[in-house]
This record gives structure tokens, sequence and C-alpha cells, in this order.
């Protein structure tokens, strides 16, 4: 393990494409966690797929890609999956970690990086359906971790952030594909309540998601996805309620991106 | 044209909340279902395509392999009509952008065609269950015109599906098409104006005449069209820049002279631009400004409510994006006024939508555009009265950033004019000479081409594309296309110079556009730029990487004229000076003589807590979770005061605190102050009431009184009625007055007038309303606070005096008073009070703060109690009083008298309040407390009242809680996100 330096410090590309609109916030997270970060439009990297060799990092921000025509992130999903899906696939393969919020995760998952439970080709083994109450809904909710294999997730994670969604609701095709994904650790975020306990208790659940699950990993733990958004919880005013004598605590999104450059950081320096 | 259909549907057993959503909805439009209703998405794909990539294409793209079951029709099919089918779809011509979207989804699987591209197209159907088909037919389609779709952008058909697209547009008429005007008389010049569709008077009118009789020539279509656009109400304000007779007295230009005069007089060191270009403005920090922008978008919304308040969204984000040389939006605002949600069928006029529907649609809209954009909407209100039945009334704000010194721009000759953005099609002709207009019984069909379907998506692309050509340097000015189209924009931005624009160059949705068509089309999402031509190919080259339309439409002149060719045949040479300044001026009378109210003769108030509840019921004042929740406010990671506060996140905020710039805590306070109710006693009283609560807003959040700019959003009835006009100029002169005592300059402002509804015999006219807009800078948002308590042992302060002004108060509204005593704003001692508050939280002496307007201290202190989730104690006795006698407890609880705060104060902090506070009236009238939680009133040792916080809660959050079970936002413009 060697000191950083600026110039070992994490690569991040942060994807654009029309109606991707969080990629300030979260280029800014990733880089108050030591990293850098460049953006690049989908239109540049399906023409030079191999710019994805430079980073360590692939974040797929919030947003409406394409409108969230037809499904939220299908069209996204679709075009990536046709024009450069093996490129991605590789870039995992080689120890790259990837990040997906909010409409980022709903991409991951149309695409098939997201819960990926075989090493195989691309396929969507889950869905996001529309929120139980039918609506888009913006609100802070409650997530912890819990045993997962993401590579850089801890098990005792609890963090508040704000959720900003319309479809958000982990569908799947048998309820067995449910008891395997958490079995096997590829739940890596769940809503939970006052106690603690997962919940698909409205509004701790803001979408009836069964067992309170927000986010995904995958077979190699090296891809995460979660419908809320740490990239808006990392000031101390980000926080609903820091303004009470007694806090409900610091908005602690920055967790996320600190323990994902941490990791990759690791990653450079042992390699 | 034949097509391929694709039907996609959930499957069995898995939730279908569009068709949910569409039983409910023709539940409420009078057609109740004893089954379930089931929900398809229709996709219409080009027939040139073959069925195994149809299939392929349906199972990888359309539908969702986990979720969704689809079903495959070939182009020849002919399905026999289902009874209990519904089927809604976009008319011809109005955006679809989902199949925009498909049509990109078809190339990135690698389907193209030769020549045409290939075609693709959408509906929604709805399948009632077997039980309920006898329900079919009329009443089936009845039900369905009022709840699954609006027929002024949407197709209803029934039983059987769509049979194919649109074919491709006709040919263009090219025509030059003069006019003959000069040998006609008046009558004839008011049929001309009228049947073009122009709403310019007979005194234009005969100024158009002239111009051209002294040319020796007839005006041509695209002339007069220029003319008429430019020349309209929407873009000119000819009644407020024009001549008003009041009295005796000649008032010249009442912007002017009054509003922009305080402005001027006030000379604020934080003004950079004001009145001059789309937005106010203001200093921000060393680097950079904020700007701020209010719209209405009223007429639209009334027709297509959806769609009327998307494209206002997208009009007014469109405006900051256009200030200065480009700034960035940061946050938008949206405020309404509806009539009464719960009004009964019978009493919404022919030609009107239903209050519920307009208002579910209006926030539909905003909720659609604004979240896309990726732009958090951070504060609003709403506010409901009858008389908005005709016209309801839709603003929308926005908030942007940009670089102080590229707070000004400027074009030159030979800089070329560059459109990018959206493709021009027949949408919104007429919007701008339309909305000057007032609304009738047929307006909902005759004036359909005024209204538009947003794309989002395609505005937040050429947000990105200026920002970027902005930071390049490649554009020496920008404005964006609103109402008017090319023909204002371009015209706006070739003043002092000329310009030379070549209609055949601008993209087209469909071919078939008359030249004239083109250049006033409002057509969305596009904006004009003045490009150098050293800079033309890299201006376009970032187009392409930004996946943006650019197109080089001419060139800038100094030729002082306006030409438009269509490829080599001119359409139009016009005289600029003629245009922007040949409007004659306006001339009306005005005048003024006070209502006949009176305050009404009612018995005590029995039983205190129950008018509390009653007061806190009212949807005045009754929580807007339903609608703030549905806005994406926490998006650009700013937020620091959020629009719900408290400990259970439900309690109302004063406005919003944001942070634009990450990684720093300087910040922008925002907030608004609105009650039209006070005009029907006293359009004075409303104005400054406005201001002042906008003001009370700021200081209450933490804000800085003195760097703060407002903004006056102006919605009248018919001014062409001199009661109507001088009741206008009587507010306008109470705003400044008052404006000028606060030093609040007013950066940017808009009027809609002529807000009156013709309904047979019957005029219904809106109440006078300004809607007064505040922004404040603070060097710390970490220092602002909210309403929400925020110490177990705070005590309870009054700042300010309580006067007998229950006039227009919601407890009279709701004993069925209107009253006379209005609120006025003593303006010395409303600023003491602004400044001495301001001055207390600034010294932390104050820990919470909310302020006092409908409902006043009753309401006040229960919504503090209902953030906190905490017991109250107050005593009515200590409440600092001026005026004769003895006050009832109702007067102290429901006045609504203006310059009043109630705030939480630490009991080590007194000592400091009062030092802050300097000779500003203040009273301790009580405290929070843990040990229960009810709110009391006391006077001195007599409980008057004890009502638990939870029954409070209830109260306030039932009356605008519309949930999901009732949901009925049109499914058609869908569902969720």
């Amino acid at each position: 393990m060697t000191t950083p330096t600026p110039s070992d410090a994490p690569r991040v590309l942060v994807l654009r494409a029309p109606g991707i609109n969080c990629e300030r916030e979260t280029a800014h997270a990733f880089e108050r966690a030591g990293a850098t970060c460049e953006f690049l439009h989908v239109k540049r990297l399906r023409k030079e797929p191999s710019r994805l060799d430079g980073f360590q990092i692939l974040a797929f921000p919030g947003g409406f890609a394409y409108g969230d025509d037809i499904a939220a992130g299908r069209v996204l999903a679709h075009e990536l999956r046709r024009s450069i899906g093996d490129h991605l696939l590789g870039f995992v393969e080689r120890g790259g970690l990837v990040l997906g919020i909010c409409n980022g995760f709903q991409a991951l998952v149309r695409l098939g990086l997201l819960p990926r439970t075989a090493a195989g080709p691309l396929v969507q083994e889950v869905s996001l359906a529309h929120n139980l109450s039918d609506r888009y809904e913006c609100r802070w909710v409650t997530l912890t971790t819990g045993p997962n294999r993401c590579v850089f997730l801890p098990d005792d994670l609890t963090i508040h952030v704000p959720a900003a969604h319309g479809e958000g609701r982990i569908e799947v095709a048998d309820p067995q594909s449910l008891d395997h994904l958490e079995a096997e650790g590829y739940v890596a975020f769940r809503y939970v309540d006052e106690n603690r306990s997962p919940t698909e208790a409205y509004p701790l659940n803001p979408n009836g998601s069964p067992r309170g699950i927000a986010g995904l990993t995958d077979v190699t733990g090296r891809v995460l996805g979660l419908m809320p958004h740490p990239d808006r919880a990392y000031e101390a005013f980000h926080a609903p309620r820091w303004r009470s004598a007694v806090p409900a605590g610091p908005p602690d999104g920055m967790t996320i991106f600190r323990a994902m450059v941490d990791s990759a950081r690791g990653a450079t320096a042992h390699a | 044209m034949d097509a391929w259909r694709v039907e996609v549907e959930v499957r069995q057993g898995l939730p279908d909340p569009a068709g949910t959503a569409a039983r409910t909805a023709l539940a409420d439009a009078g057609l109740p279902l004893r089954g379930s209703v089931r929900s398809r998405r229709g996709f219409l794909l080009d027939a040139r395509l073959d069925r195994s990539a149809v299939e392929k294409f349906a199972a990888e793209v359309l539908a969702d392999p986990i979720t969704d079951t689809f079903e495959v029709f070939a182009p020849t099919d002919r399905p026999a009509p289902v009874e209990g089918r519904v089927t809604v779809r976009p008319r011809p011509g109005v955006t679809d952008q989902v199949a925009i979207s498909v049509q990109k989804a078809l190339a990135d699987s690698g389907h193209t065609a030769t020549g045409t591209p290939l075609a693709a197209g959408t509906y929604h159907a709805w399948f009632l269950a077997d039980a309920d088909r006898t329900c079919g037919g009329d009443a089936l389609h009845r039900a369905a015109e009022r709840s699954l779709a609006n027929e002024v952008v949407q197709e209803i058909l029934m039983g059987a599906p769509p049979e194919g697209l649109p074919g491709p547009g006709g040919e263009a008429d090219l025509a030059v098409h003069p006019v003959p005007i000069r040998d006609l008389d008046d009558a004839g010049l008011e049929t001309l104006s009228r049947d073009g569709g122009l709403a310019l008077t007979i005194r234009e009118m005969r100024a158009v005449q002239a111009h051209f009789a002294a040319q020796d020539r007839e005006p041509t279509r695209t002339e007069l069209e220029t003319i008429a656009q430019t020349w309209s109400e929407h873009c000119k304000h000819k009644t407020l820049t024009g001549r008003i007779r009041f009295g005796d007295e000649v008032i010249d230009n009442l912007l002017k002279s009054e509003i922009a005069a305080v402005t001027r007089d006030l000379d604020r060191e934080f003004c950079v631009s004001v009145f001059v270009d789309n937005a106010g403005i203001i200093t921000f920090d060393d680097e950079d400004s904020v700007c701020i922008k209010v719209e209405t978008h009223n007429r639209p919304s009334a027709i297509e409510p959806f769609g009327g308040a998307a494209t206002g969204v997208g009009g007014v984000i469109r405006d900051v994006l256009g200030t200065g040389l480009g700034a960035r939006p940061v946050a938008s605002t949206d405020v309404f006024c509806f009539a009464p949600p719960d009004t009964p069928d019978a009493e919404v006029p022919a030609g009107c939508l239903h209050p519920l529907r307009v208002l579910k649609g209006v926030v539909a809209g905003v909720r659609d555009y604004g979240n896309p954009m990726g732009i958090p909407t951070v504060h609003g209100a709403i506010h409901f009265d009858p008389d908005f039945i005709g016209n309801p009334l839709v603003y929308v704000g926005n908030i942007g950033i940009l670089p102080t010194a590229k707070a000004h721009k400027k074009a030159h000759p030979g800089d070329r004019v560059v459109v990018v953005g959206g493709r021009v099609g027949r949408d919104g002709i007429h919007g701008a000479t339309f909305s000057s207009l007032g609304l009738h019984t047929d307006s909902e069909m005759v004036s359909s081409g005024a209204v538009q379907i947003g794309d989002p998506i395609t505005e937040r692309k050429v947000m990105d594309l200026v920002l970027r050509a902005r930071d390049a340097e490649l554009f020496t000015a920008v404005t964006d296309c609103g109402a008017g189209g090319l023909s204002s924009a371009v015209g706006e931005m070739a003043e002092g110079l000329g310009v030379e624009v070549d209609l055949a160059l601008s993209p087209l949705k469909y071919a078939g556009l008359a030249p004239w068509e083109i250049w006033v089309s409002e057509a969305q999402e596009r904006m004009v730029l003045a490009v150098p031509p050293e800079h033309v190919d890299a201006l376009l080259a970032l187009c392409d990487e930004e996946d943006v339309e650019g197109a080089v439409l001419g060139t800038f002149t100094d030729s002082g004229r306006i030409v438009l060719r269509y490829r080599d045949t001119v359409h139009a040479d016009l005289d600029l000076d003629f245009v922007h300044d040949g409007v004659p001026v306006f001339e009306r009378e005005a005048c003024w003589s006070p209502p006949e109210v009176s305050d009404p003769d009612l018995p005590e108030v029995a039983d205190l807590g129950a008018a509390l509840l009653a007061v806190l019921r009212d949807p005045n004042v009754a929580s807007k979770e339903w609608v703030i929740r549905q806005y994406d406010h926490e998006v650009q990671a700013g937020s620091a005061g959020k629009p719900l506060v408290g400990i259970a996140h439900d309690g109302p905020g004063d406005g919003a605190v944001i942070a634009p710039k990450l990684g720093s805590t300087r910040g922008v306070v925002l907030s608004s102050g609105l009650n039209p109710r006070y005009s029907r006693i006293d359009p004075a009283a409303m104005a400054e009431c406005a201001l002042d609560e906008a003001m009370r807003n700021v200081v209450a959040q933490g804000g800085n009184p003195d760097h703060t700019a407002v903004l006056d959003n102006y919605s009248w009835a018919n001014c062409a009625v001199p009661e109507q006009l001088g009741a206008l100029v009587r507010a306008t002169r109470a705003l400044c007055s008052l404006a000028r005592v606060y030093r609040t300059p007013f950066v940017s402002g808009k009027d809609s007038l002529n807000n009156s509804f013709q309904d047979g015999d019957r005029t219904i006219s809106i109440p006078g309303c300004i809607l007064v807009t505040a922004m404040s800078v603070v060097p710390d948002v970490t220092a602002t606070i909210t309403s929400a308590p925020v110490r177990p042992d705070g005590r309870l302060w009054i700042i300010g005096r309580t006067r007998r002004e229950l006039g227009g108060s919601v407890h009279w509204k709701t004993r069925g008073a209107l009253g006379a005593s209005v609120p006025r704003v003593r303006a010395e001692e409303g600023r003491d009070v602004l400044f001495g508050t301001a001055r207390a939280i600034e010294a932390r002496a104050i820990s919470a703060c909310h302020d006092l307007s409908e409902g006043g201290l009753g309401a006040a202190v229960a919504e503090m109690a209902i953030a906190g989730r905490i017991g109250v104690e107050i005593d009515l006795d200590r409440v600092l009083l001026d005026g004769d006698g003895p006050f009832r407890a109702e007067e102290i609880l429901f006045s609504e008298s203006a310059s009043r705060f109630v705030c939480e104060v630490p009991a080590d902090r007194e000592a400091d309040l009062r030092a802050n506070l300097h000779e500003v009236p203040a009273a301790e009238i009580g405290a929070f407390t843990t040990s229960h939680r009810d709110l009391v009133i006391r006077r001195g040792s007599t409980e008057l009242a004890r009502v638990p916080v939870d029954d409070l809660v209830r109260a306030w959050k039932a009356p605008l809680d519309f949930d999901a079970a009732h949901d009925s936002i049109d499914p058609a413009h869908g569902a969720a996100r």
C-alpha cells in the first residue's frame, strides 16, 4: 500500500446521455472522495469504447435517460447493450467498479449488469416496476446494508438519503428469485424502519419493493446500483433535520463514494 | 399508412397501476365499474419491417421481459371492434416523444430504411372487464372524454385499435400572399384582424394600413403575422406601457413610471441587469450572479392543463438559459390559482375543465417537465377561489446562475442566426395573439393550435449545449424562442441591427409548412444564437456532440430591416423601427370606486378549537404535500431548506433555501406572497400584503432583507373595463410605495391581462392578483432556519402588532363572510419588523420562525406544532394589540394583520432577542412543551381550547391529499416515472 497522491487518484468515467441529469453532483461527490472525474457522452463512448480502459470506476448517474420513454432506462440500456455491451462486461471482468444511481440503476438492471447472478452474457434478470403508489415521489429514506457480496460495501452501514423516482419497485419472475438474491448476497441496500428492520411499508419504503430491496450488486461484487441518491446527501445541510438540537444523523451518502474510491485505489496500488 | 401494431400489457397477476388509475378516473367521471380495467401500451411500427424483426424488437425493447407480455398484429390485420375497448392516441402533429425514442431504438437495433426514416407511433388502450362491457358505447365515450383523454391534443377511438400512422405532411403553400389592406374600411380591417387571428385593435390596424400605404404596396401575409406577433399584448404589454386616463390624471407607461422607477430610484448596488433581459440579474458572489424570472401560462393551461403547464415550465427555463450569455437553471417555483377542487360538476361552465382535473393536469405537467430537466422545483403555493373556474392561473418561475462577466450580450452585423433544438411544426401557431384574447366557451376548439406538448429531454440537451458553447465563447447573443416563435426571438435580437433569414433552412417536423407558419410557430425547445462566422463550424460540431440539431438560418445585418426569404423569394421586408416602435400608444380609461363591502355581524365563536380546525381544513391553508412530493426538490444537491420541514418532514416551509454552487454554502432564499381574496375588498391591500408576505417569508427563513430582489407578476381580468384597470393602477401604486420603503428593487415582472371568461351572458372575472416573488442572497445557508421548532423548551414569541383585520380572512371565509377590514401594511412599521427580526435571527436569538398570513396566529402556531409534533401553549392576553375596546378571542387568533412573525426563542436568548429587535414590538406569548402534545389556547388563566396536535395534523393534511386510490391524473399522460 502506498500513500495516495493526486497522480494515483482513481479515475472515474461519468456517463452522460440525453436526459441524464445528475452527472455534476455525482462527479462532485467522487471528487470529494479523492477521485478525478471525466464526463463522456454516450455518443462518444459508442465511437471509442476503448476509452473505458483508462478508468477504474464507471458511474451511471441519475436522470431520465431518453425521457425514460417506453420504460425507465430502457432505451439507454438497449443502446448500450447493442453497441458496447461486450466492452462494458470487459470493464467489469478486468476489475473495474460500476455505480448506478436511480436512473443509472434502472439502466444497469435493464442492461443486465445487475444483478447478473451468473457470469455470462447480458440478460435482464429482474425489473424495476412502477411504485405501488403509481406516483413519482421525492422523500428521504433510511437504508441499511447487510451481508452482501459487494467488494467495497460494509455490512453494517446505515445511511440517510433522498429517494426520487416513480419506477423503483423490484419485480422478479418468481418468489424463489428473491430468496436466491437474498441468500447469495445480491441485495446491497434495504429500506428500513426506525428499528432498522427491512420494511415494505409506505412511506418508509417509497415504492413497495419486496423485502425492502433498494439496491443490488452483481456476481463479481464490483457493480452496485441503488434507487435513492447518495449524490444528494453529503453536505451537513442536505439532511432534512440538520437544524434540530438532536439531528437525525448526518447524511452519509459519501460513505459509498469513499468506499468505492478507496477500493479502486487499493486495487491500483496492488496492481 | 399501414403499420405493425404491438400491444404490451402487464402480466396477469402483477399490479397494473395504469389500469387501476383509469378505473378510478372513469368512476370519477361518472362511470362506476364492477370489474377491473386492463391497460395496454400500443406501438405502431413501420410496415417495411418484417415480422421477425418486429417480434424481436418488441421482446427486446417494447416489453419488459420480467413484467410484461405483448401481442403483434400485422399491418393488414383489421380486427373487429371490441366492446369495452378505449384507445387514446396523440392527434396528428402533436409531439409524440415516446415515438421518437422508439425510432431511435429501432436504429440502435440496426433497422434503417432508405428514403424516409422508419416511422413509429404510440397509443394507450384500456379494456373493461367482461362484466362491464354493457357500460360501453356512449357512456364510456363520454366518461373517457372527461377522464382518459384531452381531445384538444388527443383522439379517442372506441372499439377498434388505430389503423395506422398518419401519412407524411402535404404540399406547402409557398406563395407570397399579399394581403389587400389599403382599400379596407374600418369594418374590413376589423374583420381581417379577427378572421386572421391577429388580435390587433382598429387603431393598430389603421397604423399598419398607413405604413404600407406610404410605401404604395400591400403587406404580405408573413409581414402581417410578424407585426401581429410583435405587437401582441403578450409581447408588448401595451396596456401597462400605454396611456391610462385615471380620473383627472394621465399616466404614461405605468410600468416605467411606477415599477421601473422604484428600481431606478433605489439604485441598489446588487442589481446587475434589470428589465432589459429575459430575467432580472443580481450579484451572488465575487464571480457569479443569480437571475430570476416568473412567467404565467394561464391560457394554455386552462385548455390543456398538462401541456400548458409543462410548456410553461419549459418556457421559463429557456428564459433563464437565454439570460445574459446563458445562465444555468438551478431551481424552479410554481404558484397556482384554481377554483376549489370540490366544485360541484353543475357549477362548471361549458367550455371549462373541472378544477380538480385542471389541478392534477397542471401538477403532472410541472412534474413531467421539471423532473426530467433535472431542475429542482423547490417552492410554490396554491390559492383557491371560485372565480378562477374559467381562468386558472399558472405561474412558473426559474432561477439561474451565471458568471457576472457574462451578464450582457450584443449581436453584431455579420453574426449568423443559428437556431438550436427542436424542429418546427404547426405547434402553437398564434399562441402570443391567443393569450392576448379573452377565453370563451368555444376557446377549447378554436384555439387548439395554440397548445403544445413539451419535450424536456430535448430542452435538457439544448441547455447542456448552450452552457458549453457559452463557456467556449462561441456566440455573442442568445435568446429563447417563446411566444411568437422566431418572429419574436430573431426580431428582438435584430433590434438596432437588421437581419436576413431564409426560412427554407429551418428543420421541420413534417412537410407542408408555409413560410409564415415557420416564422411564427411556437414549436418548443428552441434557442436562437448569434454566432460569429468563424465560430459556426465549432458550434455545429458541439451540436453534433450533444445530439442537438443546429441550423444556420441567416445573418444579422446593419440594414435596419428584417428580410425573410424562402429560398429566392422574398416573403417579408420590414422596417425594424416600425415593427418595434410603430405600435400606436394604447389608450385606456381607468376609474376606481371602492367596492361596497362591510364587516359581518357574527356571533362570538363558541368553540375556538373547532374554528381553528376549520381554518386548517380550508384549502388555502391545508397542506400541499400531495403536490410537493411529486416534484424532485433535491436534484442538483443544493437543497438546504426544504419545502416540507420538521420532525416528520411534513410541516410547511416558508419558502426554500438552495446552495447553487457545489461545494459552497453561499445561498439563495426564495419565497413568494399572494392573496387575491383581499382584492375583492381593496386591490391596494392585496398588493402590499403580497410584497409584505414575500418579504416575511424571506426573513422567516433567515434571508437578508437588504439583499433581496422582487418580481411582480400580474394576472388581471379584462382591463378594457375601466374599473378593472383602475383597480390595477391602485394596486400598482400601493405595491410601489411599499417597495420604496422596503428598498426592494423590482428586477423582472410580467402581466397576464384579460383573464375573464364569457359563459353565455355571464362574465366571470378573476380577482386581481399580483404574485410577488422574492429572492435573497445569503452568505451561509447553514445560518438559515425553518418554521419547525427545534428546542424542547423553546419560548414562543410574537413580533408585530395585531389589529382587527379580518376582512378577507380565512376565518371569516369559513363562516361565509368576506368583510371590509382588510389588512393594510404600515410601511415603516413593516420595515422595522422585517429588519429587526432578521437581525435577531442572524444573532441566533431565534431558532425557528414562521410568518403570519392566511389563518393568522392560530394557523401559524398550529403549523409550528405540526412541524415539531410538539405541545404548545399560548396566552391570547399577551398578544400585542392595536385597536379600540376589548378584542374577541377569534379576532386575536385569526386576524390576518401583516408584519407579524411567531418564533421560537431559546430560553437563554431572550435578552439577545430584545437587543436586536430594538424598538420593534414583541411579546412572549407562550412556550413549546414536551409535557403534553396539545395546542392549548388561554386568555390569562382561562383555558379556551385544547386541541391534540394529532387532530391538527389530520385536519391540515386531509383536504388536499388526493391519495393514490383516487389518482386520476390523465392516464394517457401516464404514469408516474
